[in-house]
């Protein structure tokens, strides 16, 4: 146990001071996060603000139930200088400006630059007023409209990218650490001097194995940090904890994909080809960076055996689709079995020394 | 195994082959507790194997090796703590300093930090402490390496040509620590290219070539009985050569270039005499044979490799 630890905080403190295997493991797919998050944001906002200007009844006489209501596709600001407001509209900062003129009209000020955003606003002011002078007949509706939300089976992009950028992260770090730690050791004689020392190979295999259950552990806290940030705005939903044995199982199993291609590799260089010529394929295949709904059926078939896939899939469901244990149990058991079929073969094929 | 107490090893009939190659071919040896020995030979004679052999990394094909009372194969985890086994300086952690270096491997034997600390002194390597083993000079890595495989204070210590690619001060200095190491009372089994080093720190060594051991032995012993001529040399100029062959006969090799006067000889009296009688005593020297010699008289001149 004490060499075990010892072995894992000389592992640890051997990556923290290299600047390369910081960025790769942890900035990297960070960056990516940060760049695709911010690429894809636009496609589906639906959102609309309008600036009030001066009294307006029909807004100021709303209940807060139906403001409240009118918030989740309207924001109304306050702006009672109607030549900013005017200027806000025209830059597009804002959709439109609303102010009361006379007692029973309305103005509302609008952009044509924006085809989308000029329709939207329309009908949705147009919506609120259609409410109110239903409101001012005192009588109920003929009709009523009350809406259902189904599930919603379109993936917003924070929602796919979280997971499948997450994922992708993690086999990085899980098939480069275990395949270069294992060939860097053996080229440097580490292993053969471990060999020597009263210390099992379940030790030596356990210390960098901890070491990146670790940090996967930290880039799945870095990630779920900066996608649940308002801007990106990733709402974790029911059992997002599962994330965390998800995540676990999947490093386990990259990592047992790395130890078997440092099984085989004589240098670094080798293994470090062999593990980016596994991930890099394996996260396209996989939908790592972008969904793959519009991919052909083979190319769907073929994601089907990737480990990669599965992570990432499961991780959306527990992370923001609201499923749970049973949506991350058969994912967590697949992976546990591909890493210990893995382990075992790499096991007969391990070599403490290269000769 | 083998009942003699006092043997730090017993090696009996090894035997190593890779495929066509038979790189052990028989080797049987003993050193003593205490004792400081060295193994010798040629680029590809066996000398490496034969010592993974002996530190358990390798299995014999035959023969049986016997190390402080116990077989080193299969790993055997009770052996392991009481032998040292320094490997090239190369063989550190990435990116640690010599300080967590020595850590790291005490604590694999379970040593507390204050003894790393002490062998960090030991080896000279205090102001160093904080520094990343990449940065170290060839003869701090190679002191570090040495510290790393005595940490765990063991009794019978390994050492893999320690001082191969040193300065001659820093060779020096590894001699002393290196026999402080056998003063302490521990057994120091070494390789060398460097015959001097070996003659001066060695009480046996093994000259080994092919496979086989040729001959072993105390350094100045095998000396004596390659009984080599005695060279005697004189700067130029106080005896001509053509003088010291008519006045000392066949039995001296005369030869003058220039610079000296060397004269080879088996009976070094007669020639002495003559150059005390001339006067020509000044920057004399005297050199018998050499544990080099020897090695060249038992593997040949040809280039190996």
């Amino acid at each position: 146990m004490k060499a075990f630890l010892s072995l894992s905080r000389a592992l640890m403190v051997s990556n923290f001071r290299d600047r390369t295997w910081l960025f790769f493991t942890v900035l990297f797919p960070l960056m990516f996060l940060l760049l695709f998050g911010v690429l894809f944001k636009g496609g589906t906002a639906a959102h609309s603000t309008v600036l009030q200007v001066g009294p307006v009844r029909v807004l100021d006489s709303m209940t807060p139930a139906e403001r409240a209501q009118l918030g989740r596709s309207l924001t109304v600001k306050r702006d009672d200088d109607l030549a900013d407001a005017l200027r806000r509209v025209r830059d597009g900062t804002d959709d439109g400006a609303l102010q009361q003129s006379g007692s029973g009209q309305l103005l509302l000020h609008f952009s044509a630059g924006d085809q989308t955003r000029a329709a939207t606003v329309q009908a949705l002011v147009n919506a609120v007023v259609q409410q109110a002078n239903q409101n001012a007949t005192g009588r109920p509706p003929a009709w009523s409209l009350t809406t259902a939300q189904v599930e919603d089976r379109s993936t917003k992009p924070i929602q796919y990218l979280t997971p499948g950028l997450l994922g992708w992260a993690i086999a990085t770090s899980g098939t480069f650490s275990a395949a270069l730690t294992l060939v860097a050791w053996r080229r440097k004689r580490i292993l053969r001097r471990l060999r020597l020392a009263p210390v099992g190979l379940a030790g030596v295999i356990a210390a960098p194995t901890a070491v990146t259950l670790l940090v996967a552990l930290v880039q799945t806290a870095v990630f779920l940090a900066v996608a649940t940030l308002p801007y990106y705005g990733l709402r974790l939903t029911g059992d997002w904890w599962l994330a965390v044995p998800l995540v676990l199982s999947g490093s386990l199993c990259f990592m047992s994909i790395g130890l078997l291609a440092g099984s085989f590799a004589k240098t670094e260089n080798a293994a470090q080809s062999a593990a980016q010529l596994i991930v890099l394929p394996m996260a396209f295949l996989s939908g790592a960076f972008f969904p793959l709904d519009f991919a052909p059926g083979w190319v769907r078939g073929i994601a089907q055996v990737m480990p990669l896939h599965h992570l990432a899939t499961a991780m959306q469901d527990v992370l923001s689709r609201g499923k749970g244990v049973d949506a991350a149990l058969p994912t967590i058991g697949g992976l546990l079995a591909v890493a210990v079929v893995l382990c075992a073969v790499s096991l007969r094929l391990f070599r403490w020394d290269d000769a | 195994m083998t009942g003699d107490d006092n043997a730090a090893i017993t090696a009996d009939g090894l035997r190593k082959r890779y495929g066509a190659v038979q790189a052990v071919d028989g080797v049987s040896l003993s050193v003593r507790r205490g004792e400081f020995f060295g193994l010798l030979g040629p680029n590809g004679a066996g000398k490496t194997t034969t010592l993974e052999i002996l530190e358990g990394l390798r299995e014999p094909d035959e023969g049986t090796a016997t190390l402080l009372g116990e077989r080193p194969w299969p790993r055997n985890p009770r052996l392991l703590p009481r032998i040292g086994v320094q490997l090239q300086a190369s063989a550190f952690f990435e990116r640690l300093t010599a300080r967590e270096q020595l850590a790291t491997f005490a604590s694999l034997y379970g040593v507390g930090l204050r003894r790393a600390e002490e062998m960090l002194a030991r080896v000279g390597l205090t102001e160093f402490a904080g520094t990343q083993a990449e940065k170290l000079s060839g003869g701090q890595a190679q002191r570090l390496s040495i510290a790393c495989a005595l940490v765990h204070e063991p009794e019978l210590v390994f050492l893999d040509e320690p001082t191969t690619g040193l300065d001659p001060q820093a060779r020096r200095n590894l001699w002393d620590l290196l026999r402080e190491i056998n003063a302490d009372g521990r057994t120091v089994v070494l390789t060398t290219h460097y015959l001097d080093e070996a003659e001066i720190l060695c009480d046996r060594v093994a000259v080994m070539d092919h496979g086989r051991l040729l001959r072993t032995g105390a350094p100045a012993a095998l000396i004596r009985e390659l009984d080599a001529p005695t060279r005697i040399s004189v700067p130029s100029g106080a005896l001509s050569a053509d003088e010291a062959r008519t006045r000392l006969g066949k039995a001296v090799e005369v030869a003058d270039d220039g610079v000296s006067l060397v004269l080879a000889t088996r009976s070094p009296a007669p020639v002495l005499a003559l150059l005390g009688e001339r006067g020509a005593l000044h920057g004399l020297e005297v050199r018998g044979g050499t544990l080099e010699d020897v090695f060249l008289h038992l593997t040949g001149r040809a280039f190996r490799e």
